[in-house]
């Protein structure tokens, strides 16, 4: 049956090396897991291709060191992909490759047709601006100038993702982790970007403040029908917010499947290695 | 009355890869349903009914056999090949399933949780928040718990709150996994109503009763397990 929707975007075989690499891992049957023992290059991610489609969420998940942070960078163009194909939806109708786009052009992508929430805030947060300026920062970037409008539209996304109005003006390093997450969404969403990318936002957070911040991912999500890419390693938070999940181990996607599926009918060894480890 | 599903020689068996094990759940699995029947399974427990109908459902992957389903949206469509996006789309919009458990979302209000399943549906907000109350009032939820979250909820006030946002979709196919084991007789009662209620508006149900008086009410054919060999074992036609 010939597909009914349009994906909002569609990896292909997307790899990602650090490394040069050598005679003796050009066979891949040579490698320890993802790394060459000779040249110590490492295949970060290998050959992963997925599509994501309008308003669905896309869980990611695997054991530490599989990938998933790579090519959440690779995705955001903050690492640069050893080879592979992405393409927007919204960007040139979905026909150009963006990991061949110029900087310039990656730069307009990031700013316009994506969000990014970093598990470390300090990758994503100057902790000394203040946070409606973190904002604006964003919003400056996709071209906007009006001082007002940016005011508005930064104190309307604070007060979305409950940031006291009051606290608009205070540095993200005076806040909680779960505030600074929250911060971190307001400004991915500044731009309504078709498309967010979640990297382990709730990692590290006490357990009720990482609620609250997945509250507030499931509630956006429904309200603005935006697409969500989302890594964790915590099955809890991929089943609460993912229709549909990637397995990834050694770099390589070894299992996808509706959530339900991975979590009740696993198919491979590791995926139900992970799955019934946790049941 | 145009076939709604057809089941032919389905088998599923689970390979426990870490355990060594491998373990048939059913096989040689033939049912057909006609649009606006209700169609019960009886068997064991562990006799393999949940498993057929999480294969329908599309939870588990089969390993041999077919599910052709008439859909609206897609026409024929064999279920255990459609795409996990096609798949969605059913759940959302034409395939309903009232869990043998409880699995309720945390954190999401019981109001909220049927809102959504009706806006799945395209409603519009405010249709969607009076068909959202109607039915909270007919399962007789105390009005107090509309804006509580589920997980502290009694087990039974759950069990009545999972088939409300299933019902409330009015799905063409409802499958349902012993909706009514944990019930109170008031509750069932009230099941019972519902389920009967969707009869009349058309909507073809496959269902697993424990309480076989309550299924052979309502059933227009049955379907049996025993010792591992599935058969048709009753119709009742012009019901
Ligand atoms: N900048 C880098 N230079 C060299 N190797 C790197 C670099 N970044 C990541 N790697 C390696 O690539 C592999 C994948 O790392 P990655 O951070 O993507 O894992 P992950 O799946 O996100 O793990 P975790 O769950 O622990 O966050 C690891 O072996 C890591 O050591
Ligand atoms: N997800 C699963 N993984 C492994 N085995 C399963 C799974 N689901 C069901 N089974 C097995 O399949 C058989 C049928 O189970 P089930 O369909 O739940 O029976 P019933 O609903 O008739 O009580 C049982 O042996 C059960 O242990
Ligand atoms: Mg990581
Ligand atoms: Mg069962
Ligand atoms: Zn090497």
């Amino acid at each position: 049956m010939a597909e009914f929707e349009v994906p909002v975007l569609s990896i292909k075989n997307l790899n990602k090396q650090f490394g040069k690499g050598c005679p003796y891992c050009q066979d891949e049957e040579s490698l320890v897991k993802n790394y060459c023992p000779v040249c110590g290059t490492v295949y970060a991610c290998r050959d992963v291709s997925f599509d994501v489609f309008p308003g669905e969420v896309l869980g990611i998940v695997g054991e530490s060191g599989s990938g998933k942070s790579t090519l959440m960078q690779c995705l955001y163009f903050d690492q640069e992909v050893t080879n592979g194909e992405a393409y927007l939806a919204d960007y040139h109708n979905g026909e150009k490759n963006l990991f061949q786009e110029s900087s310039q052009q990656q730069r307009y992508i990031r700013n316009n047709i994506m969000g990014k929430v970093y598990q470390n805030p300090l990758l994503g947060l100057k902790m000394n601006f203040s946070s409606i300026g973190n904002i604006a920062e964003k919003l400056i970037a996709a071209g906007n100038q009006h001082v007002g409008m940016m005011e508005n539209r930064g104190t309307e996304l604070l007060n979305k993702v409950n940031i006291p109005v009051h606290r608009r003006k205070e540095a993200p390093k005076n806040f909680s982790g779960g505030m600074q997450q929250r911060v971190q969404i307001a400004k991915a969403l500044s731009n309504r970007p078709p498309l967010l990318l979640l990297d382990e936002v709730t990692t590290g957070l006490d357990l009720s403040v990482q609620a609250s911040v997945l509250d507030l991912i499931k509630s956006l999500q429904r309200e603005l029908n935006i697409s969500i890419v989302l890594v964790s390693h915590d099955l809890g938070v991929i089943r609460m917010l993912a229709d549909r999940t990637l397995v990834m181990l050694e770099g390589r996607v070894i299992e996808q499947g509706l959530t339900d599926q991975i979590l009740e009918d696993p198919q491979h060894r590791y995926t139900q290695q992970l799955v019934h480890s946790l049941l | 009355m145009e076939t709604l599903l057809e089941i032919k020689n389905l088998s599923k068996s689970f390979d426990l890869h870490n355990l060594g094990k491998h373990i048939r759940a059913v096989s040689s699995v033939d049912i057909q349903i006609k649009e606006g029947e209700f169609v019960g399974i009886t068997g064991k427990s562990g006799s393999g009914k949940s498993t057929i109908l999480k294969c329908i459902y599309g939870t588990y992957r089969i390993q041999q056999g077919s599910i052709l389903y008439h859909s609206k949206k897609f026409g024929r469509i064999n279920l255990a090949e459609a795409t996990e996006r096609e798949l969605l789309y059913l759940r959302k919009h034409e395939i309903g399933y009232v869990s043998q458990f409880l699995n309720v979302m945390p954190r999401t209000t019981a109001r909220q949780l049927v809102k959504q399943a009706i806006l799945e549906m395209g409603d519009d907000h405010d249709l969607a928040e009076k068909e959202t109350e109607k039915i909270l009032a007919h399962f007789e939820l105390d009005e107090e718990l509309w804006d509580s979250y589920p997980t502290t909820f009694s087990g039974g006030e759950k069990l009545r709150l999972n088939i409300a946002r299933a019902m409330v979709k009015k799905p063409r196919l409802l499958l349902l996994d012993e909706p009514t084991a944990s019930l109170d007789h008031d509750s069932k009662i009230k099941v019972k109503l519902l389920i009967e209620q969707l009869m009349k508006e058309g909507t073809t149900m496959l269902g697993i009763f424990h309480d076989l008086e309550f299924m052979n009410h309502l059933c227009n054919q049955e379907y049996n397990i025993q010792n591992g060999v599935f058969s048709h074992s009753t119709s009742f036609t012009n019901s």
